[in-house]
């Protein structure tokens, strides 16, 4: 694999860590806290007998040898202080804070979780419509193939930005309907290279020779001829992902994303929307991780597709 | 005896640019128990397509059986529920295929594959499944079955892959096997161990071939009688014997002599004048008429029927007294 891909990879692999221990990286909960004798993980469960307990003063430890320990960054995403509202880079606020005080970084580490989570469950989405129906389409030939294809045209005739910016004009703009959203509209192309793979595959000696073996349709398109077929679906599931993310940035960005105050990147690159002429902070740092991010993805996509395409090699 | 197999009268027919075409007609192909039975003819003539919707595989459309039974042991497998259909395929009676290599999954081992038309019919046990699968390869002469299994095809040479295919199609010991050009694909050396393998196979599992081919040569060493087809239909039918000693129909001859005979030296090969016709423009009457070194008026007029001129061969032409006598 090429080394830009691989640079694409670790990026990603490093967003996922990100992600998975958002809470670990920043917040305003301790990771670890003693107390008369037992040891407590405030990060990951709630704990009724720290009710009322001020643990940010066992910070520096006790005599009875209770102690706390904060993440690196003790910021949670939402929690806001109007004594630091727009205040630039800092080592107390390394990406400084937005409009109503809250840390830029923590929000951006909170926000990961989010914007990845939304371009792998779109993306899941609409891979799984577009293999079913590209696959039945491909598979069955004769008038199914012709109703889906028409289907996919019209769908393809759409300006997909428009279509989902619309239909979260009229449903509640939650984290699950843009996910649903974005999978809906996002299937044609993978459901493109199912049929297509799936016509010639048909054709195929080893797919007749499952039939001729008495295996059902289901069987065959599913065991015989997925596995064949799924090598480009790959490829544009990974640039799918680009593009979820991009979208669900564009869609935070214009306020149809996730409704605040859940943190996600396009949210905050939103908040610079007023404070772009001095507020450089609220710009560079959420767009260069959209950049980032989505950069990586097409350059692992851009790897995989090198990878199994004969002519290149 | 019994008869596995009987086709009657089949017609299939194909929609070519919106017209039918029929590119099988009033064919009838029996086949006994327990016996070898070959169809030969040129591309195009219509024997793969018979063979197919023996399995009903015939793609549809285009395709279309319009007329005649397939008796399968007792019952008529074109009035078959799709589903009743696929517990004969693969079980009952299985294909081979000609070219090995494409016929199987790139993507699975081969032990897999082989091991799929039991699990799919028999659900049989895993661990029954792999030792049934190392029993049918060893059967079909593939040495250290154990390690093969796991390989993919192509990490094995055509024959191998033929042989697999051949383990693929016997794994449930079908009554009927049907062996479309299993040799076509293959080194002549390989071709004759292939052939072997079949034929031992068949007396093992006391199973009928259908052997599809366009080789006389491969007939010659394994089929107890032979079909001859021409543009869609049969036009001689006897036993093996009679057709190499006593070929009565001249397209028939014609194959014949374009065998290389070690016997004779000198003399150059002939080739049969003309192509096999589209089947859009089949002659009427006679549909060998065109090609034919005997024809008379009476071909163009009417059509030769499949009538016995000695017991047990038949033959479709107006003179087929005379073509067998020689000249």
């Amino acid at each position: 694999m090429d080394r830009l891909a691989l640079a694409g990879l670790i990026i990603i692999f490093t967003l996922f860590v990100v992600a998975v221990f958002d809470g670990f990286l920043a917040g305003n909960k301790p990771i670890v806290v003693r107390w008369n004798g037992g040891l407590y993980f405030p990060v990951l469960f709630r704990y009724n007998e720290l009710e009322g307990v001020e643990t940010v003063n066992l910070q520096q430890g006790s005599r009875k040898g209770d102690f706390a320990l904060y993440p690196p960054l003790s910021y949670a995403p939402n929690e806001s202080d109007l004594l630091t509202v727009l205040s630039p880079p800092s080592i107390s606020h390394p990406f400084g804070t937005d409009d109503r005080g809250r840390d830029v970084l923590s929000r951006m580490i909170h926000g990961t979780r989010i914007s990845l989570s939304i371009g792998f469950i779109a993306v899941g989405i609409a891979a799984l419509i577009g293999i079913l129906l590209g696959g039945l389409s491909g598979f069955y030939g004769g008038k199914v193939d012709f109703i889906v294809s028409r289907l996919f045209e019209i769908m393809m005739t759409f300006p997909v930005f428009f279509l989902i910016l619309t239909i979260l004009a009229f449903r509640d703009p939650s984290i699950y309907n843009i996910m649903i959203v974005i999978g809906a509209t996002g299937w044609t192309g993978i459901a493109r290279l199912v049929r297509g793979d799936f016509l010639k595959l048909r054709n195929y000696g080893f797919v007749e020779a499952a039939i001729a073996l008495g295996g059902s349709d289901f069987r065959i398109m599913l065991r015989h001829m997925l596995p064949n077929a799924l090598a480009p679906v790959l490829v544009a599931a990974t640039f799918g992902i680009a593009g979820a993310i991009l979208v669900e940035s564009a869609l935070s960005f214009l306020g149809f994303g996730v409704p605040p105050p859940t943190p996600s990147w396009g949210d905050v690159l939103s908040q610079s929307k007023r404070y772009v002429d001095f507020a450089w902070w609220l710009v560079l740092f959420p767009g260069g991780a959209i950049f980032l991010t989505v950069t990586s993805f097409n350059l692992v996509g851009e790897g995989f597709r090198n990878a199994i395409d004969p002519k290149i090699r | 005896m019994k008869n596995i197999l009987e086709i009657r009268n089949l017609r299939i027919s194909f929609t070519i640019e919106k017209k039918p075409v029929e590119v099988v007609s009033d064919t009838s192909i029996t086949i006994p128990e327990g016996k070898v039975i070959g169809v030969v003819g040129e591309s195009g003539c219509g024997k793969t397509v018979t063979a197919l919707s023996v399995m009903r595989l015939i793609p549809d459309p285009p395709g279309k059986i319009t007329k005649g039974e397939i008796i399968f042991d007792g019952a008529n497998l074109l009035e078959l529920s799709e589903s009743d259909m696929r517990s004969i395929r693969g079980n009952r009676i299985s294909m081979i295929f000609q070219e090995p290599i494409s016929s199987l999954n790139p993507v699975f081992p081969v032990g897999d594959q082989i091991g799929e038309a039991l699990r799919t019919h028999l659900r049989v046990s895993k661990s029954e499944e792999r030792e049934r699968v190392i029993e049918m390869l060893k059967l079909v002469g593939i040495p250290a079955p154990e390690e093969r299994l796991k390989n993919y095809p192509h990490e094995l040479s055509g024959g191998m892959c033929q042989r697999v295919m051949i383990a693929m199609a016997l794994i449930c010991r079908p009554q009927l096997l049907i062996a479309d050009e299993p040799t076509t694909a293959l080194d002549v050396t390989i071709q004759a161990g292939i052939l072997e393998l079949i034929n031992d196979l068949r007396e093992k599992f006391g199973m009928s071939v259908l052997l599809i081919t366009h080789d006389l040569g491969i007939i010659a060493e394994i089929a107890d009688e032979v079909y001859i087809m021409y543009a869609g239909k049969v036009v001689e039918h006897s036993s093996v014997k009679g057709i190499f000693e006593r070929s009565s129909h001249p397209y028939t001859k014609g194959l014949l002599n374009s065998i290389p005979d070690m016997r004779e030296r000198k003399r150059a090969l002939s080739a049969i004048p003309g192509n096999i016709p589209s089947p859009k423009d089949f002659p009427t009457a006679c549909r060998f008429q065109n090609r034919c070194p005997y024809v008379i008026e009476e071909c163009r007029i009417n059509e030769p029927p499949l009538r016995e001129i000695m017991p047990g061969h038949h033959t479709a032409c107006f003179r087929a007294e005379e073509v067998g006598s020689g000249a």
